[in-house]
């Protein structure tokens, strides 16, 4: 019983991403057929069919693997469509990791991608089950709201202060995003603007929430061993955990709103497996779900970034900026991207990949040792949370 | 020996401002305020709140008799919500008395033949902007147990039946027309002078040994000729609360505030006026406790301003640009009907291992996992405190934004709804709610998602 690291390391040899946004001019074929020939011409020019396997992560764009291979023209493999709801892009990274790592497959890929604009909607449309009507009905920002005033009880801290720690983390993210030529939204923003913007469900304004947006990445993965056969610089896998709660918290009156507990054992695993034991200083940087700013503020204690009831501290005092200690969504996060579901996980590595190779230009941080990608769906109290840690020294 | 054996009446909690009505339309001159069913209550909500306090402590019942002109549904059976709601067994039977106004004096002449049943009476009076209806009517329920042991024993009954045509109006309109006043008054009066004078007769009483008169009629100008013919006294308890006229919960909301008033040995005259006449005598009897128990009181006390804009809206006649969102979807009636304890009776599952309620049931326990052990557990008068709370501008709900909390109810247990009666009020982590059958929402294919939410909740002395 337990979990462990990788019996046979494995590594990712070749990484694509798309432009994340409103595209309006391409749909999920475009999308998968980019980021998957992308990513073969990444690994060295590997032709589609030299894959012997592929994960594809989708939560509504699309179902079972045909999915992927209909506009690949990918014939007799084996293609496995995976969901885990926000956290499908990690799901599907995981998992093509473990089929390398067995044996079972030399070369595999891990495919991500999701086409929401067409459906026309502010936000999300999770796909539901017909029911009795009796189960709450919140938006997703009014979920994740409910930490703000449970955080505040619980430690103490006015809700104001709280306000300010999520401005600075959208203010930082979208001023990252700013670097960014594959993120959505490309605009420093000012506090000022953030903080005046009008409320969409308790003190989360639009600023305070991720978009929503089509995007696909992909990764090509193949054993430790072997990497050095398809690039100079291969990305190692140190870690990979996935932790579903009981989706109860919401039902028990012990849960306050006030933490991510998914997150943390997602996190805890994850440290074990990569012999980590002390992440607040030998994580260099991480990419963390930042779908709503109160999120992110949580996650840094969840992940041990920061002491219980200090994250906002940290956060106020820019630890977490650019040119902070750690630098946490260098890439922009979801807040400039957007969330195309099956996508963002494997959006989250693919600043992994440029910044353990050194390409990630005006974003590039200093020789990194460890990098941790953290990956969650759900809500509060109802959480699914993956957490994959990446470097470029292998195992 | 049947009669009446608990009474309560429901008084919703947005107060509509007459004068709002009038500065909105630039017409007429309003005064007062009156009540007005909230954006998730209907007919069918209003009379399960009415139900469940009259239901308090009473015998069981063999039936149910609910009127209403708006019924919330039509071919389908609003009665049986108001039992399932009502957490009354199966083997009740539940009956509408839908559509006329004289079905409040129907269901309580049905229910008094019956025996053992409860009488419930709700009605939204609404009209289009500017009517009488909307301005001089009052939302609200009233319900009557009705057994063998009265507060206020049946002494006699009379009723007229005359057709002729003073209002009407056609399946799910809004507006309710109406003839010359003149007309009404014409056919009224001696309609109800001879109910009356039978009543009386029949029951060997004069008009000067009836201590509380109780006179319920759309018809404002034949109420106003046929109250001449009582005192002041007469009329006080009855008209204590100062409501406009309730629809077809209008004589029974009278009767229960004539029967705050009353103390053992008043006779009590209730006459109804709509579509012909009916007169009930009662006696109040012995067992009759006395004040204000009907919940008039506390009720009126309560309430909170809505603006008419969005009255407007939650009566759907000045509808808004709706979130950019998907359509509602609709519970559906398998899944409903699987979970009708829950849905309609809020009935929860306590472990009989740990002894935590799990709201919904289900049937491996939250907190210890133990598999099929629970026993049910009514919800309905549990009350509960905020574990956390949030506005949500893109809910669902009528009225933006949606107040959602997460309830820690007393002795166990923990769900996420919609509070309502809060539209504007404060809230805090620890403030006190209590359970309220309420709409979630109106479907696109007309299904109504009743559910349970809260409402803020004082604690009483």
């Amino acid at each position: 019983m337990g979990s462990h690291a990788l019996a046979n390391p494995v590594a990712v040899v070749g990484m694509a991403c798309t432009q994340f946004g409103e595209l309006w001019d391409r749909n999920v074929d475009d999308l998968l057929v980019e980021a998957t020939h992308g990513a073969l011409v990444s690994a060295g020019g590997l032709d589609v069919q030299d894959v012997d396997a592929f994960w594809l992560g989708s939560m509504i764009s699309g179902v079972s693997g045909l999915t992927l291979t209909r506009p690949l023209n990918i014939s007799h493999k084996p293609v496995t469509r995976v969901e885990n709801m926000c956290a499908t892009g990690s799901e599907a990274f995981r998992n093509a990791c473990y089929a390398v790592s067995s044996g079972a497959y030399d070369v595999v890929m891990a495919v991500g991608g999701e086409k929401l604009k067409d459906a026309g909607y502010s936000g999300l449309e999770m796909p539901s089950v017909p029911n009795d009507g009796t189960p709450p009905v919140l938006s997703a920002p009014a979920m994740y709201s409910m930490i703000v005033p449970a955080y505040a009880r619980r430690y103490g801290v006015p809700e104001e202060q709280i306000k300010e720690a999520m401005t600075h983390i959208a203010w930082k993210n979208h001023s990252n995003g700013a670097l960014n030529p594959r993120a959505q939204f490309r605009k420093e923003t000012p506090k000022e603007t953030i903080a005046a913007a009008p409320t969409l469900a308790g003190r989360l304004s639009v600023f305070d929430c991720s978009g929503v947006a089509d995007g696909a990445a992909a990764a090509v993965i193949v054993r430790a061993e072997d990497a050095h056969r398809y690039t100079d610089r291969p990305l190692y896998v140190h870690a990979l955990a996935l932790d579903a709660g009981s989706g109860t918290g919401r039902n028990d009156s012990d849960y306050d709103y006030s933490d991510l507990a998914e997150s943390a054992a997602s996190a805890r695993a994850a440290y074990e497996q990569a012999g980590i034991t002390d992440p607040a200083t030998q994580i260099s940087l991480a990419e963390v779900h930042d779908c709503f700013t109160p999120t992110e503020m949580v996650l840094m204690e969840e992940l041990g970034f920061s002491e219980r009831g200090k994250a906002w501290r940290d956060v106020l005092d820019g630890r977490y900026d650019r040119d902070g200690a750690l630098p946490v969504n260098i890439d922009g996060g979801l807040k400039s991207f957007g969330h195309p579901i099956g996508a963002s996980g494997l959006r989250m590595l693919f600043e992994m990949w440029l910044q353990f190779r050194g390409e990630a230009g005006d974003r590039q941080v200093a020789d990194p040792q460890f990098g941790l990608v953290q990956n969650q769906g759900g809500s509060p109290g109802d959480l699914v949370s993956a957490v994959t840690i990446v470097s470029g020294q292998r195992p | 020996m049947v009669g009446i054996e608990s009474y309560a009446a429901y008084v919703p909690s947005p107060r509509l401002d007459r004068a709002d009505i009038a500065r909105v339309l630039a017409a007429g001159r309003g005064k007062g305020v009156r009540p007005v069913a909230s954006y998730d209550e209907d007919s069918t909500t209003m009379a399960v709140e009415a139900t469940r306090r009259a239901l308090r402590g009473a015998h069981p019942v063999e039936s149910v008799w609910f009127a209403t002109s708006r019924p919330a549904y039509l071919e389908k059976s609003n009665a049986a919500t108001v039992a399932a709601a009502a957490g009354l067994p199966v083997e009740v039977a539940a009956y509408d008395v839908s559509g006329a106004v004289r079905g409040g004096a129907g269901a309580l002449r049905a229910g008094l033949a019956a025996g053992a049943a409860v009488v419930v009476a709700s009605d939204l009076r609404l009209g289009l902007p500017g009517s009488a209806d909307e301005s001089a009517g009052a939302d609200a329920a009233a319900a009557f147990v009705v057994g063998a042991e009265p507060v206020a024993e049946l002494v006699g009954t009379a009723s007229l039946t005359s057709e002729f045509l003073d209002r009407w109006r056609e399946p799910g309109e809004v507006r309710t027309r109406t003839w010359e006043e003149r007309f009404g008054v014409e056919e009224y009066v001696p309609l109800v002078e001879r109910a009356v004078d039978t009543v009386l007769g029949r029951c060997e009483l004069k008009r000067e040994q009836i201590q509380h008169v109780v006179l319920s009629t759309p018809h404002a100008r034949a109420r106003a000729t046929v109250r001449r013919g009582f005192d002041e006294a007469q009329l006080a308890g009855a008209e204590a609360y100062g409501l406009g006229f309730a629809g077809a919960a209008d004589l029974g909301v009278g009767l229960a505030g004539a029967l705050d008033a009353a103390v053992p040995g008043d006779h009590i005259l209730v006459v109804s006026a709509v579509d012909g006449a009916d007169a009930f005598v009662f006696v109040v009897t012995d067992r009759h406790a006395g004040g204000a128990r009907s919940g008039l009181a506390a009720d009126l006390a309560g309430g909170q301003p809505v603006g008419y804009g969005d009255y407007l809206n939650w009566r759907g006649l000045l509808p808004r640009e709706p979130a950019r969102r998907p359509d509602v979807k609709p519970p559906v009636p398998p899944a409903s009907r699987r979970t009708a304890a829950w849905k309609f009776g809020f009935v929860a599952a306590q472990c009989t291992a740990c002894g935590y309620r799990n709201l919904p049931p289900r049937r491996v326990c939250l907190r210890c996992s133990a598999t099929d052990g629970f026993e049910s557990v009514s919800m309905v008068d549990v009350t509960g405190r905020i574990a956390t709370f949030t506005d949500d501008w893109l809910s669902e709900s009528v009225q933006l934004p949606a107040r959602v909390v997460a309830v820690d109810f007393d002795g166990g247990g923990r769900f996420e709804c919609e509070m309502t009666d809060a539209v504007g009020v404060e809230l805090a982590i620890g403030d006190r709610v209590r359970p309220t059958f309420r709409l979630a929402s109106v479907a696109g294919n007309g299904v109504r998602n009743y559910v349970w939410k809260v409402r803020p909740h004082e604690e009483e002395d």
